[in-house]
């Protein structure tokens, strides 16, 4: 095994790669970057350690990743859309007009987000089909408009888990100019899933923003590490110690809550409803 | 769209787990420095003569995240503002359930309005903007159309305003935060504009108007600069935003 060829090839990708080294074995720390590169390959034994240690919490995804990870859930959204449309369930009118317009923005979405990863050099990741059986077991206007909510507010949540990753200064070694627009169009996609969602909910009798006495409230959409229902922002607890006095409630619907990768994908949410 | 992403060199692993960092005072402050001037800058419109110190003429967002929370919490006192008055006084027509709507959406805004507040106060202390004075005197509160146009027209530039500005925040907790409440914007914007225009797809929530419909982006990220010549003619002061950019 050619160490000095293995840490060559990472400090092409990762330029820090030795100063992650740095950063947790001060013995590195006075010693010149080929130093280190020997001290690092005298030391195979050492080394699978201290590549665990030296990107221990670091998180590996690319934008290319993000990207493709809302291509996913833009996939399923239009899967559904299309599956929910040729049902003939969709009333005529009003109803139709909108569910129209949802899928030819989730059809924009994909083919968006198809470019931008072909464009980054990445590959657009497989489509992803809405499951069947999910389908058939919700096939009235009534339960499919209760997916289609579901599926929204996952949308609005599975956007916010990423933008702190798409922040602009990110070291992911895209020029600025390419992360403002990737953000930027990330927020852009993010707040009409929001708009998406909100007109769902009203179709069905619900507020248009997410509340604890939502019919669907007890959904593990709704749930998760930061749950939608949380009253704490920044360390402050909203209903005690603002200004004034607020509830619970209001304070929870104020704010939209993340929800990350991983708890996207559990099958308790958009990872059950994947085919 | 695509055109914006030309250049395409290799990714790099990130260097931080930004998901995860929390929000610190330090942190945050390395950014707020550059307010501090403006501060000054501001207080030096008070009257000499008089020992109360009487409001500056003008508000100025300083560069750097600070100043981008300033002009968020400059944002939500202007909403906060407006529904509140729409509460006060509602509109003689407006129909069954929607003051109740409109009394949690001025309850939203207060929040927003509230909490940005608390947050700039508890971690860049001194530098929180002036209360705006509010000039509401081209709606009519009395007409629920008035009302309901004025309500499209701050909710959706709200949306544009925390898209464009996200760009501009160089801490990831304050980007998630801004994000928090921007979907909640959206969700107010989608449901005034149902209102407004029920079933009409150029209007209605996520209409064409409001959402490039090939490409099914919300339209015109506002940069600050635009939006504050967007909403001058509500606030008594003159904001400015030009460091914002």
């Amino acid at each position: 095994m050619n160490f000095f060829a293995i840490l060559d090839q990472l400090a092409t990708a990762d330029p820090d790669v030795l100063g992650r080294f740095d950063s947790r074995r001060a013995v590195f720390k006075h010693l010149g970057s080929a130093a280190r590169r020997a001290a690092l390959a005298a030391t195979p034994l050492l080394v699978g350690g201290l590549f665990k240690k030296a990107y221990a919490g670091t998180n590996a995804d690319t934008p290319i990743d993000i990207l493709n990870y809302a291509l996913a859930l833009e996939y399923l959204e239009q899967d559904f859309y299309a599956k929910f449309i040729a049902s003939g369930l969709v009333p005529a009118g009003a109803p139709a007009t909108a569910m129209a317009k949802i899928k030819q923005h989730e059809d924009g979405h994909v083919n968006l987000l198809k470019g931008v990863i072909t464009t980054l050099g990445g590959t657009p990741r497989a489509m992803v089909q809405f499951k069947q059986s999910v389908f058939d077991a919700n096939k009235t206007y009534a339960g499919l408009l209760g997916v289609a909510q579901l599926l929204e507010d996952t949308g609005v949540r599975a956007y916010k888990g990423r933008a702190a990753e798409l922040v602009v200064g990110a070291s992911n070694g895209l020029p600025s100019s390419t992360q403002v627009s990737l953000l930027t169009t990330a927020l852009q996609i993010h707040s009409v899933e929001a708009r998406h969602a909100a007109h769902i909910r009203l179709l069905r009798g619900q507020t248009p923003w997410v509340s604890n006495s939502d019919d669907l409230a007890a959904n593990a959409t709704y749930s998760g590490a930061t749950p939608e229902a949380t009253t704490i922002q920044s360390n402050v607890d909203l209903p005690t110690k603002l200004a004034a006095t607020y509830s619970a409630a209001d304070v929870a619907a104020a704010f939209d809550e993340a929800l990350t990768p991983a708890e996207v994908l559990d099958a308790s949410r958009a990872g059950g409803l994947i085919q | 769209m695509a055109a914006a992403f030309a250049t395409s060199p290799t990714p790099l692993i990130p260097d931080e787990p930004v998901l995860r960092q929390p929000l610190q005072r330090r942190s945050f402050l390395k950014y707020a420095g550059a307010t501090a001037g403006a501060t000054a800058l501001v207080l030096a419109g008070c009257k000499k003569d008089d020992a109360t110190p009487t409001p500056s003429n003008t508000v100025v967002f300083a560069a750097g995240d600070v100043g981008v929370l300033n002009y968020a919490y400059a944002l939500e006192q202007l909403e906060a503002a407006f529904y509140a008055q729409v509460v006060k006084t509602p509109a003689t027509d407006f129909q069954t359930g929607e003051l109740a709507y409109f009394t949690q959406i001025a309850t939203h805004e207060a929040i927003h309005r509230d909490f940005f507040k608390a947050a700039i106060n508890r971690d860049a202390p001194g530098q929180l903007i002036q209360d705006l004075t509010v000039n509401f005197s081209s709606i009519d509160f009395t007409k629920r159309a008035s009302v309901l146009a004025a309500a499209v027209a701050f909710e959706d530039l709200g949306v544009q305003a925390y898209n464009g500005a996200g760009a501009l925040i160089k801490n990831p907790a304050y980007l998630v935060l801004a994000g928090k409440i921007v979907s909640v914007e959206a969700r107010h914007a989608a449901y005034l504009r149902d209102l407004l225009y029920p079933g009409d797809a150029t209007n209605f929530f996520a209409g064409d108007a409001v959402t490039e419909p090939t490409s099914g982006l919300d339209r015109n990220p506002l940069k600050p600069a635009a939006l504050v010549a967007a909403v001058q003619k509500y606030v008594t002061q003159t904001l400015d935003a030009s460091q914002l950019s």
